[in-house]
């Protein structure tokens, strides 16, 4: 089994040899990575840029430099591109923090298909969040954010509990599955919700689909120190993440602690994509295609993997909001739905590209 | 007459299947008492289970509030008039049930085509997309074309079709079977439902609401109109799979067998998908996706009857829509849940037992 996993891990990354199951992770090409970094680097400021001047009403990038660095209340068009800030601002922390939980998720599962969208922590943290709004009346960030946190987290464990039982592991299919059908259960207790109340539905029919202009900075700032917290977590897995690639048993053998090390790093995932979840609502895909993009550019070294997600997740998600602001004008298409639609085109390709997904 | 006109047809192809499966079995497997063993079981169960969709169904018509006394059922059925309880039998809980016993017969055959098909008891139509297919189309019509009726019973078949179709060629399903299937089937799945939240945001909210109760899968708005259509789409559909259905024996001899007795196994794989998506989409078009029981059908007939049955599997999925619609009009109160809710949220653990299930034996998914 181990076996099968390992060649199917390496079927879109050219860095890693199929063969070289047994070799250490191949070093990382810094200076390669560092021209990667670079361009994202350029590529979020770029798309930030855009994110505060594209909308119903369009200026241009020196009109938004201007209104950055000499803001002139008077100056309508300056009015406009400081209202987008947040919006711009949230979607730049939350594609970091997804694309890192998405990446961190493949790294403790061992699975290339791993997403907090597909394995039911998002489902998990909107059915949270949908008590909270039904039986607590709560509307504030502040409020939702427990509930995320715990509805995330309470997915993570179930998903990986019944998907790890058993002699082969967590497959893909069987984590995929696991997940489907955990969604789909928590989405028909909170479709009962719903049903029952009105109210909850007109608010939360706008927060599902996964918005980021709904928040404002005082709701990112409250969330920064869990994502910080996710992010060190997560961060200080890097070690685990690529002694796990080689294996479960060779991870021990490299003197490892596998379980304890998977608890932590889970807790980040679950701070980072619930903190997430909790900011801009369900947003799926955004963290199995990212570190999949990283991968094939750079390699699968968790080393540049991740912090390399954390500057492609902004540059997708600014990119996905800043053209469903434009693909059907007037009107917007929320970001959420602007990932699912780029993201499973992706997803059915690494599907494809791989020889065989075993059952 | 009524009833009599309704109940007879929605179990009468289930019957008619039950004897051409005992009669197939008995020509391919009747080389040993043993299979004759099982077949006595799986024909004892099959009855059983018959009998439950009916104490079921007369259950879901006359217990509730009102409750409806056999005498007074009698004398309605005979076509008299009883003040306050005619129009709510007639006109609610009769189609109500119908429509129940044969949606959950429909979705029981869907999901055991797809399962015996890709040899894995998870591929259901609710995990693989087609129901979301079915779906997205069904509210895109209704919320933006304001279909209804047979038009809308249509649209929801193109779309669970084209979805289906898509999902098989791009996993190559004429030379793979199994994992590369589901897998694209829930990423397709998960892009069409948000593309179902976008078109929720997309109109007020009472009509967000009528469209996520039908989402939900509900039989409250249930019609005579409505059971008309299931049957028909039944008495078309259900020989046509019985004879699929006897192919679908050869192919599981494997792909180079089942090309040696001469079968076209490609283009018998393509038939018996889009008979399990027909069958889908046709009772989702009219009471939308009942979440799992597509799914729970056919694995639950195969731990009562020792193996795959399809005539079993249809009265499973009866019996389940029927007692779900029961529990959830009757069990919470002034409060009436759609049948969907509670075969979803109950569902979920049993679909996660059956991986741990299949974990611990070393063959799951």
């Amino acid at each position: 089994m181990t076996e099968t996993l390992r060649s199917r891990d390496a079927g879109p990354r050219p860095a890693v040899p199929a063969s070289g199951r047994t070799a250490p992770p191949k070093r990382v090409d810094v200076s390669r990575a560092v021209v990667v970094g670079l361009v994202l680097a350029a590529g979020v400021v770029v798309l930030a840029g855009l994110s505060l001047a594209v909308g119903a009403r369009a200026t241009s990038l020196p009109v938004v430099w201007d209104a950055l660095v000499d803001f002139d209340p008077a100056n309508t068009d300056h009015v406009v591109i400081h209202t987008r800030i947040p919006r711009t601002v949230t979607g730049i922390v939350v594609g970091a923090a997804l694309a890192l939980a998405g990446a961190a998720m493949q790294g403790i599962t061992r699975n290339p298909l791993a997403d907090p969208g597909i394995l039911g922590l998002n489902a998990g943290a909107a059915l949270a969040v949908v008590l909270g709004i039904h039986l607590f009346g709560i509307g504030t960030v502040t409020g939702y954010i427990w509930f995320a946190f715990a509805g995330a987290a309470f997915s993570a464990v179930v998903i990986y509990l019944v998907a790890s039982l058993g002699r082969e592991g967590a497959t893909p299919v069987k984590l995929a599955l696991a997940g489907a059908a955990l969604a789909a259960g928590l989405m028909s207790v909170m479709h009962a919700i719903l049903l029952m109340d009105q109210a909850a539905l007109d608010g939360f029919r706008f927060w599902q689909v996964g918005v980021l202009g709904a928040r404002s900075l005082s709701d990112v700032a409250t969330l920064l120190p869990f994502f910080a917290a996710g992010a060190l977590l997560v961060f200080a897995s890097t070690r685990l993440f690529n002694a796990l690639a080689l294996g479960d048993d060779a991870a021990t053998g490299l003197g490892v602690r596998v379980g304890r090390g998977r608890i932590t790093a889970g807790l980040g995932v679950v701070l980072l994509a619930g903190g997430g979840t909790a900011l801009a609502g369900p947003i799926a895909f955004l963290g199995l295609v990212i570190p999949h993009a990283i991968r094939l550019l750079t390699g699968a070294d968790y080393r540049s993997l991740m912090p390399l997600s954390v500057l492609a997740g902004p540059v997708l998600l600014l990119g996905a909001d800043v053209l469903g602001r434009i693909i059907l004008p007037p009107s917007e298409v929320q970001v959420g739905v602007m990932t699912a639609v780029i993201g499973a085109p992706v997803f059915i390709w690494l599907i494809r590209t791989r020889k065989q997904v075993t059952l | 007459m009524l009833k009599r006109a309704d109940t007879a047809p929605a179990t009468a192809p289930a019957d008619a299947n039950a004897s051409r499966e005992a009669a197939l079995s008995a020509s391919i497997g009747a080389d040993s008492s043993a299979a004759r063993g099982t077949g006595r079981r799986v024909r004892r169960v099959g009855a059983v289970l018959a009998g439950a969709v009916v104490v079921l169904f007369i259950a879901r018509v006359v217990l509730g509030s009102p409750v409806v006394y056999l005498d007074q059922l009698a004398q309605i059925l005979a076509g008299e008039t009883v003040p306050g309880l005619s129009f709510i039998v007639l006109e609610h809980r009769l189609p109500a049930a119908s429509v129940g016993a044969m949606a959950g017969a429909a979705l029981g055959l869907s999901g055991t085509v797809f399962q015996t098909l890709l040899r894995n008891p998870l591929a259901s139509p609710d995990v693989i997309g087609v129901g979301y297919g079915a779906a997205t189309a069904a509210v895109t019509g209704m919320l933006a074309f304001g279909l209804a009726g047979p038009l809308l019973s249509a649209v929801a078949f193109a779309g669970g079709l084209v979805v289906a179709l898509f999902v098989y060629f791009m996993a190559d399903s004429g030379k793979h079977t199994g994992g590369r299937f589901i897998l694209i089937g829930i990423g397709v799945a998960a892009m069409l439902q948000a593309v179902l939240n976008y078109l929720l945001t997309r109109t007020d909210v009472r009509a967000a609401g009528d469209a996520l109760h039908w989402l939900v899968g509900s039989l409250s708005s249930s019609t005579w109109e409505r059971a008309g259509t299931i049957l028909l789409s039944l008495v078309v559909l259900v020989p046509l799979t019985a004879l699929a259905v006897s192919k679908l024996k050869i192919l599981e001899l494997g792909d180079d067998a089942a090309s040696g007795l001469g079968l076209d196994v490609r283009r018998t794989r393509a038939a018996l998908v889009v008979l399990g998506v027909a069958l889908s989409a046709c009772t989702i078009a009219v009471t939308g996706p009942i979440a799992f029981v597509a799914f729970l059908a056919g694995p639950l007939a195969r731990l009562l009857a020792g193996r795959t049955n399809f005539a079993c599997s249809a009265f499973v999925g009866a019996a389940l829509v029927l007692a779900a619609d029961f529990a959830g009009a009757n069990l919470f109160g002034d409060i009436s849940l759609p049948a969907g809710v509670i075969t979803g949220a109950l569902g979920a653990p049993f679909l996660l037992w059956l991986l741990v299930r299949s974990n611990k034996q070393g063959m799951g998914g």
